[in-house]
């Protein structure tokens, strides 16, 4: 168990250095969600009829999006470790080799933190003003941690199965688009109804409604009291679930992949 | 621990019988080992010599535990491949095809990681690492990132991070494939050293001279079966002994140098090119010599050789191996059907 946790240790460690001296999409993860925040806010905002400042609206939703772009790389990163040498050379060692994909995960929370607080630093400059209080702040950050870890281990799934980087990196289209289909741009009610369906069961929303209602609760369009917490519930539960499926299934397609 | 008895004595670190592999399913089930046997005495130097597609990475991969044979059995540093894994992962290193560093961390990261994974305390792993680096000559990049190294210092960083616990047999698969002939000569030297310290070596390679240059032991696999096992001297004695070559002037001379040394008439497109074998010896080759004196013809060019590696292939398979000379030029160069099939 020491040992397990030891290597753990070391292998997030790795995981956080190559992270740290990618700049390439380090800069990605960064400065995309970035653009697309001041297009929004700029572009398409002022068409936009959300019941407040569209940046108010609009700037959870971009921090799933950060999230997302941070799960791409992590796919590539697996994808490249398991295509290399370093796999083999991890399961001729006594490690248990699956542990490297967790220092990947390790790694993507950390990294996506610092994204994060980059594309919230931003929005606050052009107007993003939270009334969160310290403990929906808390809580904000821990449904985000979640939602990334869920994310993470999707793509480290996508990372085992995938033989070539760039498959790996097409995963970013996916990943891309689910929050475009939820309440993170406009709200659910005014897409047609079939589209309606999928946006308002899909697990985004009730991230971003959650996100919403703990940073800038009291707005028009974030939701308060009984819906904030049954929407929490939904999100951690759904989080909880996709990170045990993805997990569980990186964990078996790891070990067959030879 | 129990260790399970060496079969073949106290001195054998790898023993295999019989090992079979295929891969694919159904009809597209292509074998690839075709009942392997090999043995690897402590100390010792095995080089495992064949063409690509033959099986020698597949070999390599059942030694090292990454995959499980379908049928046969073996014992590496003393313990049985399946049943104890976890006991032969504690004292093997492998070091693949493919460079097993990370090219955005430093040499010493590299290596202070994989003595962390082996599970040497902090600060043992700080020194083991350095100790590394200086032996590699890689002290000076030490800091480094990797991604800046030259392709030869990647191989020889890699080839540390396999040491980083001292391994009681060490798996080296083409370990200077792709390498310029410096690099190659210095990771000859560096083998040479490891192997020096006390560490078994079972290396894979299709270059000939490799082989020739650092095993004690050559085992020549072909199509998935070891086709000849021995010494390099004792596989060359298979196959012939001193040749005598004598490059003439024109084809009419090399028939009357023939005729002289009883030797049948050169045909071909080497018509000029007489060979005649030799027991090596002074006397034996000078007798030769003075024969071809009488005739009164000088040949152009004349040579000793010594049976290649090269030449045990063709003998003991039917075919050439693909190789490199030691001046750079490809020979032998023959398409099996087997060299299709990815290892």
């Amino acid at each position: 168990m020491t040992a397990l946790a030891t290597d753990a240790v070391t292998l997030a460690g790795r995981g956080l250095r190559l992270v740290r001296r990618d700049v390439d999409s380090m800069i990605t993860a960064a400065v995309l969600p970035v653009v697309i925040l001041l297009m929004f806010t700029y572009v398409f905002g002022g068409a936009l009829e959300v019941g407040t400042s569209y940046v108010t609206y609009a700037t959870p939703g971009i921090i799933l999006l950060t999230a997302g772009f941070g799960a791409a790389a992590t796919a590539m990163a697996v994808e490249r470790d398991m295509s290399g040498g370093m796999i083999d050379r991890l399961r001729s060692m006594p490690v248990a080799a699956g542990t490297v994909l967790v220092g990947h995960v390790v790694a993507s929370l950390v990294k996506n933190l610092l994204t994060t607080a980059v594309v919230f630093g931003v929005a606050a400059a052009i107007g993003f003003r939270p009334t969160a209080g310290p403990l929906e702040w808390v809580g904000a950050v821990g449904v985000l941690l979640l939602f990334v870890h869920a994310i993470t281990w999707s793509a480290v799934l996508v990372g085992v199965l995938v033989r070539s980087p760039d498959a790996a990196s097409g995963f970013t289209f996916f990943v891309m688009f689910l929050p475009y289909v939820s309440s993170a741009f406009v709200p659910v009610d005014t897409m047609p109804t079939w589209l309606r369906g999928f946006a308002e069961h899909q697990p985004v929303t009730p991230v971003i409604e959650t996100v919403r209602g703990l940073l800038v609760g009291g707005t028009p369009g974030a939701p308060q009291g009984d819906a904030l917490a049954d929407g929490a519930l939904l999100a951690v539960v759904w989080c909880a679930a996709l990170a045990v499926l993805f997990a569980g299934a990186s964990t078996w397609a790891f070990a067959r992949r030879r | 621990m129990d260790r399970t008895p060496p079969e073949g004595g106290r001195d054998v670190v790898v023993h295999a019988t019989g090992l079979r592999k295929a891969y694919g399913r159904g009809r597209d089930r292509v074998p690839v080992l075709d009942g392997v046997d090999l043995t690897l005495r402590r100390g010792e130097v095995l080089a495992l010599l064949g063409p690509n597609g033959a099986g020698k990475t597949t070999t390599v991969r059942i030694l090292s535990t990454l995959v499980a044979p379908d049928a046969g059995r073996a014992t590496v540093a003393g313990f049985d491949l399946v049943r104890d894994a976890a006991r032969v992962r504690e004292r093997i290193s492998l070091t693949g095809q493919q460079v097993a560093i990370d090219l955005r961390q430093t040499g010493r990261e590299n290596l202070w990681m994989m003595a962390r994974l082996a599970h040497l305390p902090r600060r043992a792993a700080r020194t083991r690492a350095d100790e590394l680096l200086e032996a590699f000559g890689l002290t000076a990049a030490a800091g480094r990132q990797v991604g800046t190294y030259s392709g030869g210092m990647r191989r020889r960083l890699d080839l540390a991070a396999g040491l980083v616990t001292r391994p009681e047999v060490m798996f080296l698969d083409e370990p200077t494939t792709g390498l310029d002939p410096r690099s190659r000569q210095a990771m000859w030297e560096v083998v040479r050293d490891v192997v020096a310290q006390g560490t078994s070596l079972f290396l894979t390679t299709q270059y000939l001279e490799e082989a020739d240059q650092l095993a004690d032991r050559v085992a020549l696999i072909d199509g998935g079966r070891v086709a000849a096992a021995g010494g390099p001297a004792e596989l060359k004695r298979q196959v012939g002994q001193v040749r005598l070559e004598l490059e003439l002037a024109t084809t009419d001379d090399a028939g009357r140098v023939a005729a002289a040394l009883g030797v049948p008439v050169p045909g071909g497109a080497d018509a000029r090119t007489v060979r005649v074998a030799t027991d090596g010896t002074l006397a034996g080759v000078r007798e030769l010599l003075a024969g071809v004196e009488r005739t009164g013809v000088a040949p152009r060019r004349w040579d000793l050789r010594t049976p290649t590696l090269d030449d045990v292939f063709l003998a003991l398979t039917g075919h050439a191996a693909r190789t490199t000379t030691r001046a750079g030029t490809a020979t032998g160069e023959q398409t099996r059907p087997a060299e299709e099939v990815a290892a």
